[in-house]
């Protein structure tokens, strides 16, 4: 069995012609598939081809950017968190194709209505609710319409990135609005007289 | 959809914990692979791979991917090491 490629030695052969470098792209996309069948073995939706697809794609976009690669890692973790990146997306857009943002977009006061655990004091449960409902108050008065929506939607467990698919946006821009709203509301409760530590205690 | 307490708890600890400057999906996607190896080494994150954790604790998306690249690494190094 040959030694594994050094990371100069993957970019070199990459950047080969003829041969070489159809031998370095075999070598790698049989090491990406192999990885990507064995993290997905558990999952019973995942089948051969869609690897086999997602890691073709993942070579061309690989291919067409040795240039990022900084190594500051082993080139072939670089490529293969490309190609996890790229499966994760299709299994997204597969899992909530049929899925609007609307119907992910409850009303804030049902999407935050606090469940009573058995477990909490009726003490402990009024302080909860008071923070819950401070903060629903806060996301309907301080929040803007957008940041609102992507926030419901992801409390309900929707990627960032089919939100963003579904705002015409992308996933830093939606990062971002959450990142801006999630800041927004940290002064406001902050403003309302509430510390981390209170809440982490009322929680606790 | 009602939160259960650990729900809130969770939200509610995610606005509180918010940074000021925090790293977007794309910059952490940049140093993931750094990121991955290094946890895989046990080693101490440096100051610039702790924001990769910081992310994490708030991105599921980018938490999910995470934990799929280290499973592949993991069981590459595994074949690797038969």
């Amino acid at each position: 069995m040959r030694a594994p490629r050094e990371n100069a030695i993957w970019m070199r052969d990459l950047r080969a012609c003829g041969l070489v470098q159809a031998e370095a792209i075999t070598d790698l996309r049989g090491l990406l598939l192999r990885g990507l069948a064995k993290s997905f073995q558990a999952r019973g939706d995942i089948d051969q081809a869609f690897l086999e697809d997602v890691v073709q794609q993942a070579l061309v976009h690989i291919l067409d950017h040795l240039d990022q690669f900084q190594g500051r890692s082993r080139f072939t973790t670089w490529a293969m968190a490309i190609t996890v990146r790229r499966a994760m997306s299709a299994l997204r857009r597969k899992r909530w194709q049929d899925v609007s943002l609307e119907s992910m977009t409850e009303p804030i006061e049902r999407a935050l209505a606090l469940d009573r655990d058995d477990t909490t004091s009726p003490a402990q449960h009024a302080e909860q609710h008071a923070i819950v409902e401070t903060l629903r108050r806060l996301i309907e008065e301080a929040l803007t319409d957008t940041q609102r929506m992507a926030m419901t939607a992801e409390l309900g467990g929707m990627p960032l990135e089919e939100i963003a698919r579904r705002m015409g946006s992308n996933v830093n821009a939606v990062y971002k609005l959450l990142h801006d709203a999630r800041k927004r509301l940290k002064h406001e409760l902050e403003t309302a007289g509430y510390t981390a530590e209170d809440v982490r205690s009322a929680f606790a | 959809m009602a939160l259960r307490p650990e729900q809130a708890k969770a939200l509610i600890e995610m606005v509180m914990g918010t940074r000021d400057q925090e790293m977007t999906c794309d910059e952490c996607v940049a140093d993931i692979a750094e990121f991955v190896e290094v946890q895989l080494t046990g080693k101490p994150l440096s100051e610039a791979l702790q924001a990769v954790q910081e992310h994490l604790d708030r991105c599921h998306d980018c938490t999910d991917e995470y934990h799929v690249l280290r499973q592949a690494l993991e069981a590459l190094a595994e074949e690797d090491g038969r």
